[in-house]
């Protein structure tokens, strides 16, 4: 039971590539693998705090003020998560600048903790949080890289496509973001299609 | 950016750092409310309301209550619940005042609250220390912007409906790519402030 809800959030209810949850920050600060990475380990703390505490007051909160509870349960862990960020890795803070605070409003976490922390019990929900933490990492990680190794011929600041390659700049530029997302959507959708015949 | 004079402030909203296609915030409205042009401009005006007031009230918020107490580590938490009771409050307002508009704007009312354009706005008036003026207009333009990218990617997409994509690319993988085309022809505006 519990490795299924661990699975499901990597694989099979990716929240990027399935569920296009959680777009802003997935398209915002994928300029590189390390900020792709940076970033899903951040909301991932967040989720994996808040749905753990969201399972264990879901039998105190009215559910009439449950989402704005939520919020505030979500908002106090970003806050916390931010200050730390800022404490260890100041250059990973500064390149994610607003998203950190914006954590609070990435739908993924508001939607794991209305759909799953609110009815499961405790373990489950830290579970579940885990899984889909994992999954927004991977395809953030994915992206940023796919976009690091057009933008700037590396990944995680390793050069791969050496000296002689001209980086195509457009990459980690915004429409590089949507370019990149799209056509990584599609090649997703074309192993479904081909799997499914 | 403080010192900025409005129509500054203006442009860059509107065009240069045009919220959706070059900051990436409220890419969810975006993507999800943009299948027709008419619902696209109904939640392109609920925005624009809803950031107007809400980047007035959280100016207040931050130099009236939190910094003259010490408290700006709770911005982002004092920020989200403004806007969350803002969006509640409005809606309660205009279903009594105006079932007009209500019925025209309603449905993306409870939409708005998680919509990241909101908060960052906030968020951004306060990092660029703008005065109340320029927040004003600066929220203003910022939704004007979010308003005119929105309406115009429902056009296109309105036209995708009908075109013949091949199949892997159908839904939002075109339309993302269709966003990057936007947002190639908005980075001609860097430069322009």
């Amino acid at each position: 039971m519990n490795i299924k809800n661990l699975t499901n959030g990597i694989l099979k209810e990716n929240p990027t590539f399935v569920q296009l949850l959680g777009m802003c920050p997935t398209l915002a600060v994928t300029t590189s693998a390390v900020n792709g990475i940076g970033m899903g380990l951040a909301t991932t703390a967040v989720l994996v705090l808040s749905n753990l505490a969201i399972s264990l007051l879901r039998n105190f909160i009215p559910s009439k003020v449950r989402i704005p509870a939520f919020i505030v349960v979500i908002a106090s862990f970003v806050t916390m998560v931010g200050m730390i960020m800022e404490a260890y890795t100041p250059d990973l803070y500064k390149a994610l600048g607003l998203f950190i605070p914006l954590i609070v409003v990435n739908c993924i976490i508001l939607a794991r903790a209305e759909a799953f922390a609110s009815k499961n019990g405790l373990v489950d929900s830290v579970f579940d949080g885990i899984g889909m933490g994992l999954g927004f990492t991977m395809s953030l990680t994915i992206l940023g890289s796919v976009r690091e190794l057009f933008g700037n011929g590396s990944i995680f600041n390793v050069s791969i496509l050496g000296a002689s390659y001209k980086p195509a700049l457009i990459m980690i530029l915004p429409p590089g973001a949507f370019l990149a997302l799209g056509l990584l959507l599609a090649l997703y959708n074309y192993f479904q299609i081909r799997r499914a015949n | 950016m403080e010192n900025a004079s409005l129509l500054v402030i203006m442009v860059s909203a509107i065009l240069v750092n045009n919220f959706v296609l070059s900051r990436f915030l409220g890419i969810c409205p975006f993507l999800g409310v943009s299948k027709q042009v008419e619902t696209a401009f109904g939640m392109g005006m609920a925005v624009t309301f809803v950031m107007t007031l809400s980047g007035i009230l959280t100016y207040f918020v931050h130099y009236k209550l939190l910094v003259p107490n010490g408290l700006e580590f709770l911005q982002t938490a004092a920020f989200i619940l403004v806007i969350a009771s803002l969006v509640q409050f409005v809606e309660i307002v205009l279903q009594k005042m105006s079932p007009t508009l209500y019925q025209a704007l309603g449905v993306f009312l409870p939409l708005i609250t998680t919509n990241c354009a909101v908060l960052g706005l906030a968020l951004l008036n306060i990092q660029y220390e703008f005065g109340l003026l320029q927040t004003i207009v600066h929220s203003f333009f910022a939704a004007i912007g979010f308003s005119l990218a929105i309406v115009l990617f429902a056009g296109i997409r309105e036209k995708l409906e009908i075109s013949d994509v091949p199949l892997p690319f159908k839904g939002f993988p075109i339309a993302l790519i269709t966003a990057s085309l936007m947002s190639i022809a908005f980075l001609g505006f860097t430069g322009l402030v």
